[in-house]
């Protein structure tokens, strides 16, 4: 690991003073993806600013029936929250789908939007990889593709982004609110995380010297009835070839409610609009729910190794929006 | 030119250097000079000799390095020292108070080891995972994650404990240990 220096920040303002100030600089929160990247050399901060001091820590209510999570709050807080648990069943599911109990123990919620890829050619110093070396090229594409993407891909890029939890925060339309050198402003959860298209290495809206402060989480009655389901190769600790965040009202045999999002799929958690577009008043059937996601995967593009996943979301969504219907 | 206003409260950061850290280990203060790159898993095992947590993968896959922090388990691998100041460390050396903790007498008595390289991490583990258990947290194999009671079943600690891993195989005897220490205290 390459040497660096290391600050404690005891206030937001502090934070955005040495983040801005100090070349080459990233925040540390619980350390969980970075600091296994640093050993790696895949990061090589020349300083770290340590956020997990700031008063960033808490989970509040807001008056409408929301939430607001701090971004430093660590993943297993916001699963065993009462108020996550009853109102957003789909945001702990997929939180506790997500690393090991260890790891969760650990990482921050904005660390979490924050993790990078766990693409192997990312990973592999012999590889040619246009996230880690910006127009080197990249060797997934025609490499081992099994884990990678099948929607919003580009010929730079094929990574997947590897968060559970996003998922569940892209289908509840939370915000990311940021603080920078410029104030602070808040980001709709669908516009934080990018598309690879020709620069795979600027994964997030943030501008520099911006830091993510919580996540704002908006009142959603129907959030009650949802579901996390993740599909991997292993039962346990592993990350998702596919997985789906939904909830889902129904009133008289018609869709009234729905949100969908998935992961796994593409370079950011995937709110599935065009599968909700379909769904919007059709019935609440097999049908419908086979069209929606016909619709959803209508663009995807599968590679050598990968191409099974479309078949896989589909039913992966049938199966979900089956199970939140049935009664 | 900045107002007044806007005078930076903050320089930028000194250049790499040694961090004096405090931390609480085992019960004991420890004061120590360290580089900023050093892990919690190095303080503990190259700095203060304490060789129960073990470096397996040093990536945070199989769990061998678990620790309790503030009593929760983590990894110690990926831990930075120098962020933990003033933080309560509990490796496997800590744990018998006196007599063996009946977890780790379950693991004699259930044969929860073969060649005992996991053991230290999947005892504090264990330990760690019951507490998350008592405060209600859901697990991914928990159908209802807004459940009043979970049952204490094999199927949930396999799933909680899917984050340390045995090469030995010793699972079914680790699943048992974990029963016949934590059980009693699921029904009070």
């Amino acid at each position: 690991m390459k040497s660096f220096a290391y600050a404690r920040a005891a206030d937001l303002e502090t934070a955005v003073q040495l983040l801005s100030k100090t070349p080459n600089a990233k925040l540390l929160g619980g350390g969980t993806n970075l600091v296994d990247l640093m050993r790696e050399n895949i990061e090589q901060p020349d300083a770290l600013v340590d956020v997990t001091g700031l008063p960033l820590d808490r989970i509040q209510e807001r008056p409408d029936g929301g939430l607001v999570i701090g971004a430093t709050v660590r993943n297993t807080a916001v699963a065993v929250h009462p108020v996550v648990r009853d109102r957003y069943p789909l945001l702990a599911q997929a939180i506790v789908f997500g690393a090991s109990g260890q790891i969760r123990n650990m990482a921050t919620v904005a660390g979490n939007l924050m993790q990078r890829t766990r693409c192997l050619y990312f990973y592999d110093h012999a590889a040619r990889c246009n996230k880690r070396a910006p127009g080197a090229g990249c060797d997934a594409i025609g490499g081992f593709n099994r884990m990678h993407a099948i929607l919003g891909a580009s010929d730079s890029c094929i990574a997947t982004h590897p968060s559970d939890m996003c998922v569940a925060l892209a289908a509840l339309n939370a915000k990311v609110k940021v603080v920078g050198p410029n104030g602070e402003r808040t980001i709709a959860f669908e516009d934080f995380h990018r598309l690879p298209e020709d620069t795979p290495h600027i994964e997030t809206d943030l501008q520099p010297g911006e830091l993510i402060t919580g996540i704002e989480i908006p009142p959603l009655g129907f959030a009650r009835r949802s579901l996390y389901r993740k599909i991997r190769d292993r039962a346990s600790y592993a990350f998702a070839l596919v997985s789906v965040a939904a909830a889902l009202e129904v009133d008289n045999g018609k869709v009234r409610n729905i949100r969908l999002a998935l992961g796994g799929v593409a370079h950011k958690p995937w709110r599935a609009t065009e599968a909700e577009r379909v769904l919007a008043g059709a019935n609440a059937g097999p049908e419908s729910f086979r069209q929606a996601a016909e619709a959803e995967l209508a663009p995807a593009r599968g590679l050598a190794h990968n191409d099974f996943k479309i078949e896989l979301a589909k039913r992966t969504i049938v199966g979900v929006l089956g199970e939140l219907a049935g009664g | 030119m900045p107002s007044p206003n806007q005078t930076p409260k903050a320089v930028p950061i000194p250049p790499a250097g040694s961090a004096l850290i405090l931390l609480k280990i085992n019960g004991v203060d420890r004061s120590l000079s360290i580089d900023p790159r050093t892990s919690l898993l190095d303080v503990l095992r190259e700095h203060l000799s304490l060789t129960g947590p073990k470096k397996g993968c040093n990536q945070g896959a199989c769990g061998a390095c678990t620790v309790l922090m503030d009593g929760q388990r983590v990894l110690s691998c990926l831990s930075l020292a120098v962020q933990l100041e003033g933080r309560e460390i509990t490796t496997i050396e800590g744990i018998a108070n006196g007599e063996l903790h009946p977890l780790q007498a379950a693991f004699i008595e259930h044969d929860g080891f073969q060649c005992g390289y996991c053991t230290p991490g999947q005892i504090c583990s264990a330990i760690g995972m019951f507490q998350e258990f008592q405060n209600g947290l859901p697990s991914a194999v928990t159908g209802d994650m807004a459940a009043a009671t979970i049952e204490f079943s094999d199927t949930e600690i396999k799933e909680r404990m899917s984050g340390n891993l045995c090469r030995c195989g010793a699972y079914v005897g680790i699943c048992e240990a974990i029963h016949s220490a934590f059980d009693r205290e699921v029904a009070k």
